[in-house]
């Protein structure tokens, strides 16, 4: 099983599942619902946060709140 | 009485409802707090036809009805209350064209609150680059709004909004979606429970999160329904966004045309050099070093203008006042006081210049994203980096700007660390005690005088990180720290918006730091010009030497001076004495220190008030200058007053101490309780005393 903190910069994914217990509503008011596709813009460096872009929202989060979010399947991205 | 139609703005942050609201309102705003809370209320009236006046009211940014701070509280509630002086006529959603689905889940949530909505899609004059195509018409049936395309860069559409809200009363009313969708069950039992409420209404009231808001739940508490979990409650939360996505969906589906083939964005070029991780932290860099370099070269021009105008008012009033106590009080304590504040326009006005153009712009967010994990070793959030720069301006709005830091013990920190930061305040005191003790000497091109200055500044920042460092450390609290932030689109401000962000912040801040002069000039003046006991009342009997070997002017200085030591004030001054002696300091510093705990940049006028009533001057009309009468200074002894070292202790006691009534009071509002304020203001003032000992016994 997949999240969010395992993509690469520049990867692409669908969002399977989002256990909102965790989770900031904040986060799914945003756009981070299953079905939608999730692209890793940019990292910070040392494990700092990711720069993400869930359908069309632009987004830094986490790592810890990445892990929650479980992604399906990696689109290939050249 | 002519009539009043009450507006919202509503929208998500980032959408540009400021601008909306400037161009509605034009200067014809005013800015207050919410009662009890520090969120900025901002309201403009804007004229309509026949004499109707529209108050419209800029409320902070949101994402949806759900409040997860403070600001978005205040949407929240006033939406709930039909009975708040506030509630609006109307509801203006501010949305942007390029995040329309996102922004349309606030819409269709105000939108079953049955408040008429106008939509308000902004930045349209991006669409063709981004490739969007709107069906208006399909958009205002589907949605059931009146819809404007508004944008930033011209106010062509103004009138036609203008018209809509006119018409308000022709605006739909009806709900867009039934809550029963989200979980009919749920719904239905809370329906037959509450069969007088507003299903809706009464689910947002149960949704508010304790912590923030003020809606009145306890009715919810004897009535026979199975009231849910937390985690229920936020499955729910889940599903009724799910829901709602999904009906926006299905309307954009045929709504909008995106081309993403016809988009050009120069947004992801920029983000690859301004988040990269090793240019971004460059480019930070350099835009500080910019800032820095703005306020200390740039602005001291206009500083100087000001400080001659100034100078040639002093002057002025001495001559054409008559000569006397009074005349001092209002050319030495009150211009020169003032004068002493006027000056650091240009600096504050600069600074809030340029953090607004970096809020606006969409670069502060990138800054958060860059150092969220460094601030975050020190007990921080990336989000406090944004407080902790505009502290070198004021820590007033510093402190205001951590209300979007989620986790509650990383804003504590913040808040707490801020004041550490060189403020625009303590620039007054440290130029003139820089003036009279660093030599102004070059070495290798670098001037003595500006390497003590930065140094100082690096030492606030220092103070502040370190601080934060061991309070995360001490602070017993439950952390749950969360980073959610939206990165905007870079946009090019607008200088209509920023200068109207300079203008009130620098109007707000002469006008606060005026009072506080005023008052404690005046005070110092009369303490310091009466007084019991014969020394006081007949100093010709204690002058030291034969009256006869002195001149007249001699004579006069030295009764003024024994005059003032035996003043309240000099007898304040000397019982407090032996606290500050050990410092480097006389009671006269001491007067300054205590009157600056109400505003640092008293620190000036105080000295000006208690130097120029000892300093007898029979020339009317001559410009005394404060440094030269302070470089002349001395004690009993004959020894100077204002040496390297009590110079470097004044500068280091200003650079630790907590002197800002202010900073207290926001600080009390912020945390809710005089707790952290009263910790803050002891453990503060402890080191700036200890630093300060310490510095001025290894000098000397």
């Amino acid at each position: 099983m997949h999240s969010i903190a395992d993509l690469k910069k520049g990867e692409k994914a669908i969002i399977k599942d989002v256990s909102a217990n965790n989770i900031p509503i904040k986060l799914l008011e945003m756009g981070c619902l299953p079905g939608n596709e999730v692209e890793v813009i940019q990292l910070a460096p040392l494990l700092g946060p990711m720069y993400i872009n869930i359908n069309g929202s632009h987004l830094a989060i986490r790592k810890e709140t990445a892990k929650l979010i479980i992604i399906d399947k990696l689109i290939n991205n050249e | 009485m002519s009539k009043q139609i009450k507006v919202a703005l509503i929208g998500n942050p980032n959408t540009g409802k400021t601008s909306i609201f400037n161009s509605l309102t034009g200067l014809n705003q005013k800015t207050a707090n919410y009662p009890g809370v520090t969120v900025e209320k901002k309201e403009g009236i804007c004229k309509l036809d026949r004499g109707v006046k529209a108050h419209i009211y800029d409320l902070p940014g949101t994402y949806s009805l759900n409040a997860s701070s403070m600001d978005e509280n205040i949407v929240v509630e006033l939406l709930l209350n039909k009975n708040h002086k506030d509630y609006p006529d109307l509801a203006i959603i501010v949305s942007d064209v390029e995040n329309l689905k996102r922004n349309l889940v606030l819409f269709t949530q105000v939108k079953d609150l049955k408040i008429p909505t106008i939509l308000a899609i902004n930045m349209s004059d991006r669409m063709k680059y981004k490739g969007i195509e709107l069906d208006l018409s399909y958009l205002e049936n589907h949605l059931d709004t009146k819809i404007i395309l508004t944008t930033n860069r011209t106010n062509l559409w103004t009138d036609t909004l203008k018209d809509l809200i006119s018409n308000y009363n022709k605006l739909p009313s009806n709900k867009f979606m039934d809550p029963q969708l989200i979980d009919p069950e749920y719904f239905k039992n809370l329906q037959r429970t509450f069969p007088e409420q507003d299903l809706y209404k009464l689910w947002v009231v149960i949704c508010q999160d304790a912590n923030f808001t003020n809606v009145d739940k306890n009715f919810l508490d004897g009535a026979d329904f199975e009231i849910k979990s937390i985690s229920e409650l936020k499955r729910l939360q889940q599903k009724e966004t799910i829901k709602r996505y999904q009906l926006i969906n299905n309307i954009l589906k045929l709504g909008q045309k995106v081309d993403q083939s016809k988009a050009i964005g120069f947004g992801a070029a920029m983000d690859r050099i301004l988040t990269h991780k090793i240019f971004g932290y460059v480019f930070f860099c350099l835009i500080l070093l910019g800032m820095f370099q703005a306020i200390y070269e740039w602005a001291t021009i206009p500083m100087n203008y000001i400080d001659s105008m100034f100078a040639s008012i002093t002057g002025w009033v001495k001559i054409n006042f008559p000569s006397g106590a009074m005349t001092d009080l209002l050319a030495d304590g009150i211009i020169t006081g003032i004068g002493g504040i006027v000056i650091f326009v240009p600096q504050i006005a600069f600074l809030f210049m340029f953090i607004s153009v970096l809020e606006e712009s969409g670069y502060m967010s990138r800054v958060v994203f860059l150092m969220d994990r460094i601030m975050q070793k020190f007990g921080l959030s990336g989000k406090s980096v944004v407080p902790l720069i505009s502290g070198v301006a004021c820590a007033i709005p510093a402190i205001m700007a951590t209300r979007n830091i989620e986790s509650w013990k990383e804003r504590l920190i913040t808040i707490l660390v801020i004041p550490f930061m060189t403020c625009s305040a303590r620039l007054p005191v440290y130029l003139i005690i820089v003036a009279l003790v660093i030599p102004n000497e070059t070495i290798l091109g670098v001037n003595y005088q500006a390497v003590a200055l930065m140094s100082l500044y690096i030492i606030g920042f220092l103070a502040a990180i370190f601080s934060a460092y061991i309070l995360n450390i001490i602070l017993k609290m439950k952390k749950r720290s969360v980073l959610v932030m939206e990165m905007p689109n870079y946009k090019i401000p607008l200088i209509k918006d920023v200068l109207y962000t300079v203008i009130e912040k620098t109007k707000s801040f002469i006008v606060e730091a005026g009072k506080i002069i005023l008052a404690i000039s005046i005070i110092l003046w009369f303490l310091a010009t009466n007084g019991v006991g014969d020394k006081f009342k007949n100093p010709e009997k204690y002058v030291s030497q034969k009256i006869e070997l002195l001149t007249e002017n001699e004579l006069q200085t030295e009764m003024a001076a024994i005059k003032l030591e035996n003043s309240f004030i000099g007898n304040i001054g000397k019982t407090i004495e032996p606290v500050f002696k050990p410092l480097g300091y006389d009671w006269k510093i001491g007067i300054g220190l205590i009157t600056s705990f109400a505003a640092r940049e008293v620190f000036v006028g105080t000295l000006a008030v208690i130097y120029n009533i000892e300093n007898y001057d029979d020339s009317k009309g001559k410009q005394r200058e404060l440094k030269n009468i302070m470089r002349q200074e001395t004690d009993k002894n004959g020894n100077k007053i204002f040496t390297l070292a009590s110079g470097i202790s004044l500068l280091l006691f200003y650079a630790f101490a907590m002197q800002c009534m202010s900073t207290l009071a926001i600080v009390k509002k912020e945390t809710n309780s005089w707790k952290w304020p009263a910790i803050q203001f002891i453990i503060m003032t402890l080191i700036a005393y200890i630093v300060s000992l310490i510095a001025f016994q290894l000098i000397s």
